[in-house]
C-alpha cells in the first residue's frame, strides 16, 4: 500500500488529537465537570449539534456495510436507505424542546438521571443503565473491529495493529476531552464524511461514463436492479417501509442520540441543527449508497459487500483523494465509537456509581473516576475486539432495535404523557428488549416486517396497560413529578 | 390527571407539543412522497420505465425530488413554524 493514501489518514488523525487536547481546557477550567465531561456544559451550537448527531449515527454500516449491500441489490437498497431522511428532523422535532427543558429542570446529564426522576424508580434505573452497557458495549466493540479491519485493508498491517492504532486514537481524545472533544471531532468527521461522499459519488460516476451509461449497463446485467424491488426482488414494499421504524423514527430511542438533544445551547442552535442534519443526512446515504450501485457498473464481480467502497476508491481516484475519501469511513466508525465510550461510562459513573455506590462523592474523585473509568471501558473493548467472543457478536445483533425497543416509550410517552408511570416503563423495556430478542432468534422478520417493528409494538401496549392498571398505586408519586416536571 | 391543578403548567410546552407534531407531520408527508412514487411508478416492468437524468422515473421522484422536497418543507417548518423559547431562566438559578 502506498503512502499517498496513508498520508491523508494519518493527518486526519493528528487534527483529531488536537482537538481532544483543546476540550482537556475546558475540562480543567469547568465549575461543574460531570456537566462538562459528559455534556459539553449544554453549550452546543447549531452546527456542531447537527454534525454530532449525523455523525454519531452514521456508523461503519452507512460507509461500508450499505454501500456492499447496494452493490449487490441495486437502487431498491438506496430506497431502503434513504429512509434515514426523517432522522435529520424527527429525531429533533420530537425530543427537542421539550427534552431540553425538562432536562435543565432536573439538571439531567444522561438519558438515565432524565428516566430516573421521571420514573422515580430504582428498577428503572438499573434495567436501563444494565441494557446501555451491555448492548453499546457490544455494538462499541463491533465498531472496533470494522475501524480496524478497515484499516488493516488500507494499510497492510496486522489487524492486532491496526486495531491499536484505532484503540489508541479514540482513546486519548475522548478521555482527556469527554463530550466536547467528541462533539467537535464528530464536526470535523461529518465534514471529512460529507465531502468524501460528494468526491467518491462523482468519481464513480464519470468512470462509469455517466449516469445514463452506468444504468443501462445496470439493465442489461440484470433489470431487477433498477426495479425498488432488488436483485433478487427480495424487497417487498412492507419489508423496505418497516425499515422507517428501524432506521428513522425509532433512533429517538437510541441513547447516544437521545442525550444529544439535551446537550445544545438554545433554540436557536436547535433550528438550524435540524436544518443541516435532514440536509446531510440526506446527501450522505443518498450519496454512498448510490456510489455503492454504480460501483457496480464500474467494477463487476466483487464478491465481500464490504471491500467494494475501499476498492471502488482505489479505482476511480487519485491516490491522494482515495486517502482523503477513505477517511470517511473511518471518521464515521471513530464519531460513532467515541459517543458510546463516553455513553458507557456516564452509565457505569453517574447513573450507577453516584446512584447507588458513592453518591458524597467530591468533585476531584468525581473526576479521577470518570477519566478512569473510561480508560478501563476502553481498553476492556480493546481486549474483547482483538478476538471478538461469540457472545458479543450475538449481542451486537440487538443492540441498535434492542435499544430501541426498550427505550422508545419510555422516553416518549415520558416526555408527553403524564400519566406514564414506573410499572409502565419497567414493563416496556423488558417487553422491548425481550420481545426482540425473542422474535431474533426464534422469527426473525416476522410477517416480512423487520424484526424491530413488533417487538415496538408490544412494548408500547406494556407501557399503557401497565400505567394505566397501576395507577392508583403510583398516584402520589406521579403528581410530585407531575409537578417538578411540568410546572413553569 | 387531577381535578385541581395547584399550579401552572409551563407554558414553553405548548410550543414544544405542537413542534412535536410537526415533525410527525413532515415524517408523514415524507413517508407518502417516498412511498408513494417508488411504488406508484416503480411496481411496473422495468422496460417500460421512464428515465430523467439518466436515473428511473420512480428513483429521481422517491429519492432525489422527495428528498429535496423534504428539506424546503424543513426549512418552511423551521422559518415559519417553529419558535424559539429561551431555555435561560432555568440556567441562572
Amino acid at each position: 500500500m502506498n503512502g499517498e493514501v496513508i498520508i491523508p489518514l494519518l493527518l486526519f488523525l493528528v487534527i483529531i488529537f488536537f482537538v481532544g487536547f483543546y476540550a482537556s481546557k475546558h475540562i480543567r477550567s469547568t465549575s461543574n465537570f460531570l456537566q462538562e465531561y459528559f455534556l459539553g456544559s449544554r453549550q452546543l451550537g447549531g452546527f456542531i449539534l447537527a454534525m454530532t448527531m449525523t455523525a454519531t449515527y452514521g456508523s461503519a454500516s452507512s460507509f461500508v456495510g450499505g454501500p456492499g449491500v447496494a452493490y449487490t441489490m441495486g437502487l431498491g437498497w438506496v430506497l431502503l436507505s434513504m429512509s434515514q431522511l426523517a432522522t435529520g428532523y424527527f429525531v429533533l422535532s420530537v425530543l427537542g424542546k421539550k427534552f431540553a427543558i425538562m432536562a435543565r429542570k432536573i439538571r439531567a446529564v444522561t438519558l438515565i438521571d432524565f428516566l430516573k426522576e421521571r420514573y422515580q424508580s430504582k428498577w428503572v434505573v438499573i434495567l436501563s443503565a444494565a441494557s446501555i452497557i451491555i448492548f453499546l458495549f457490544s455494538a462499541m466493540a463491533a465498531q472496533w473491529v470494522g475501524g480496524a479491519r478497515l484499516i488493516e485493508s488500507l494499510t497492510g498491517l496486522s489487524y492486532t495493529t491496526a486495531l491499536f492504532i484505532f484503540a489508541v486514537s479514540v482513546l486519548v481524545y475522548v478521555i482527556i476531552g469527554g463530550f466536547r472533544a467528541v462533539a467537535i471531532t464528530d464536526t470535523i468527521q461529518g465534514v471529512v464524511m460529507f465531502l468524501g461522499t460528494l468526491v467518491i459519488l462523482i468519481g464513480t460516476i464519470i468512470a462509469g461514463g455517466g449516469i445514463g451509461n452506468i444504468i443501462s449497463d445496470l439493465t442489461a446485467e440484470n433489470p431487477a436492479l433498477i426495479s425498488p424491488f432488488g436483485s433478487d426482488q427480495s424487497l417487498t414494499p412492507l419489508y423496505v417501509s418497516s425499515f422507517w421504524i428501524l432506521v428513522g423514527v425509532g433512533v429517538v430511542g437510541l441513547p447516544q442520540v437521545a442525550v444529544r438533544a439535551m446537550s445544545y445551547k438554545n433554540s436557536r442552535g436547535m433550528h438550524k441543527a435540524l436544518l443541516i442534519g435532514t440536509i446531510v443526512v440526506g446527501f450522505i446515504m443518498l450519496g454512498m449508497h448510490l456510489t455503492g450501485v454504480f460501483a457496480r457498473s464500474v467494477l463487476p464481480g466483487i464478491e465481500v459487500g464490504d471491500t467494494v467502497m475501499p476498492k471502488i476508491a482505489m479505482e476511480v481516484l487519485p491516490n491522494w483523494l482515495a486517502g482523503i475519501v477513505l477517511a470517511a469511513p473511518m471518521a464515521a466508525i471513530m464519531s460513532t465509537v467515541d459517543s458510546l465510550l463516553l455513553l458507557v461510562s456516564s452509565a457505569v459513573v453517574k447513573d450507577v456509581y453516584l446512584n447507588y455506590v458513592k453518591p458524597e462523592a467530591d468533585d476531584q474523585r468525581i473526576k479521577r473516576f470518570s477519566i478512569g473509568v473510561t480508560a478501563v471501558i476502553g481498553i476492556l473493548v480493546f481486549a474483547m475486539a482483538v478476538n471478538p467472543p461469540e457472545l458479543l457478536i450475538w449481542l451486537n445483533l440487538f443492540s441498535f432495535g434492542g435499544l430501541e425497543a426498550a427505550f422508545i416509550w419510555p422516553v416518549i410517552m415520558g416526555l408527553y404523557w403524564q400519566k406514564g408511570n414506573a410499572s409502565g416503563a419497567l414493563a416496556s423495556i423488558i417487553t422491548g428488549v425481550g420481545s426482540y430478542i425473542l422474535f431474533h432468534s426464534f422469527m426473525p422478520n416476522a410477517f416480512g416486517m423487520h424484526t424491530v417493528v413488533l417487538p415496538v409494538i408490544l412494548s408500547l401496549m406494556a407501557y399503557v396497560s401497565l400505567s394505566l392498571i397501576t395507577a392508583r398505586r403510583h398516584e402520589e408519586v406521579q403528581a410530585k413529578v407531575y409537578e417538578k416536571l411540568w410546572s413553569a | 390527571m387531577r381535578k385541581t391543578k395547584r399550579f401552572e403548567e409551563d407554558a414553553r410546552y405548548r410550543v414544544a407539543n405542537r413542534e412535536a407534531l410537526i415533525g410527525v407531520v413532515l415524517v408523514m408527508i415524507n413517508f407518502a412522497l417516498w412511498f408513494g412514487f417508488a411504488y406508484g411508478l416503480g411496481s411496473k416492468p422495468v422496460e417500460e420505465y421512464s428515465y430523467i437524468w439518466g436515473l428511473p422515473a420512480w428513483f429521481f421522484y422517491s429519492c432525489i425530488a422527495s428528498t429535496i422536497v423534504v428539506v424546503i418543507l424543513v426549512i418552511l417548518a423551521v422559518k415559519y413554524l417553529y419558535k424559539e423559547v429561551s431555555f435561560e431562566e432555568e440556567d441562572e438559578e
